[in-house]
């Protein structure tokens, strides 16, 4: 979806942590993102280099860690696995399910100089 | 209006009622100019240059920081505000043309007498949602993203400052009409509310899960329209269940006006609710 705001996101978040954190390059972002977040991995990386531009990140390497989703049943009371949010309980078939995990969008860590 | 923030991510938004021209260097390494002309808020887009000489060696560094985490202080930050002035704020989304601002003029018409109300209009370009909202008499201010798919709670925040809506009101933030983006951003409100006309598809549920099980009631608007169409209203109700087992549905004509009373219940209901532990109110005793 908005993949171009989220880097730009990830971009202040990068030029935030420069100064407290003391590096002057970004070599390597690691992203975590979930099944569930909505983020597609190409465009994600398409924006990226787009937006880094320039910056104290050019040409810094991305690397998304994608999470799979959980979620909650209540029939058999227990987690299990999806892959999107209207799927049914893998097990027993029902649809009362709670989404535990699976919609995060994190930044996890850095290689910096 | 001066913005404190600087650096956020928007190239294009226009708030309406910001007009103004500065200029300004930092002499940490990095200059931005921000040319205002007009309503635009325009953002120096230049990279800050953090030198640390003598630091040359790669290393890592653990930030586990959320990429919307900026978003979600800026939502807390609103949440704040709501709160400390009583506002019930209502986050109406939607795909384009499901009729949000029929159904809106119409509420405020029907509720002005017994509530305050105010609005804050979002959509890429014009101000014309914003001046049908005034016709009514009640205070409206239209934000225009630009290029941006979505209101951001950034944006939201700077509304409220010129907007100023009433203590004990409620707030009707009609977002830009996409189900897609909106569903990612809070913007400090208690509720989004989605509303799907029934001439769109009876699977949009299911097609943009995310928006439905985000929000905490569906509108299913334009029922008058049902004996024409091949619209499954049991069927989309299901969808909506599969993503969100929690969601309320309500089903009206904001035009005919069927089903209006059911709304408006709700968000009188709502309100009380929300008002629960506030200190003016419980003082009477």
């Amino acid at each position: 979806m908005h993949e171009m705001s989220l880097c730009e996101g990830v971009l202040q978040v990068l030029e935030q942590n420069a100064r407290t954190q003391g590096y002057a390059r970004v070599k390597t972002v690691w992203l975590e993102i979930g099944a569930l977040s909505g983020v597609g991995p190409e465009a994600m990386q398409f924006s990226f280099d787009v937006v880094v531009k320039d910056t104290l990140a050019d040409g810094a390497a991305l690397e998304i860690v994608e999470t799979p989703a959980e979620a909650w049943c209540m029939q058999c009371a227990r987690t299990v696995i999806v892959k999107q949010r209207f799927d049914a309980c893998p097990d027993c078939g029902s649809y009362q399910l709670q989404v535990t995990a699976g919609d995060e969008m994190r930044i996890r860590e850095l290689e910096v100089e | 209006m001066m913005c404190t923030v600087c650096g956020c991510g928007e190239g294009e938004t226009r708030i309406e009622g910001h007009e103004h021209t500065h200029e300004h260097s930092h002499d940490h390494g990095h200059e931005h100019v921000h040319h205002h002309d007009g309503n635009t808020h325009g953002y120096g887009q230049g990279p800050a240059h953090a030198h640390a000489p003598g630091l040359s060696q790669s290393r890592m560094v653990q930030i586990e920081e959320d990429i919307l985490g900026k978003n979600n202080e800026y939502a807390n930050a609103n949440r704040r505000y709501f709160s400390e002035h009583e506002i019930l704020t209502l986050n109406l989304v939607s795909s384009p043309g499901s009729d949000k601002t029929t159904l809106l003029t119409r509420t405020i018409e029907d509720l002005k007498a017994e509530l305050s109300l105010a609005v804050i209009e979002g959509d890429q370009q014009t101000a014309n949602d914003a001046e049908r909202i005034r016709e009514t008499g009640v205070k409206a201010l239209q934000i225009n993203t630009g290029k941006g798919c979505h209101l951001d709670a950034h944006m939201v925040g700077h509304a409220l400052d010129g907007l100023k809506p009433e203590e004990a009101s409620v707030l009707f933030v009609e977002n830009v009409g996409n189900l897609v983006c909106p569903a990612a951003f809070d913007l400090g409100e208690a509720h989004k509310v989605a509303i799907l006309s029934v001439t769109e598809g009876e699977d949009k549920p299911i097609k943009y899960p995310d928006m439905f099980h985000a929000a905490d009631l569906m509108i299913l608007n334009k029922t008058d329209l049902l004996p024409y169409l091949e619209f499954d209203v049991d069927k989309c109700i299901d969808y909506a269940r599969r993503v969100n087992p929690g969601i309320k549905v309500l089903q009206l004509s904001a035009t005919r006006g069927d089903g209006l009373d059911a709304w408006y219940q709700w968000i009188r209901a709502t309100r009380q609710v929300s008002l629960i532990g506030h200190s003016t109110q419980a003082a009477s005793a």
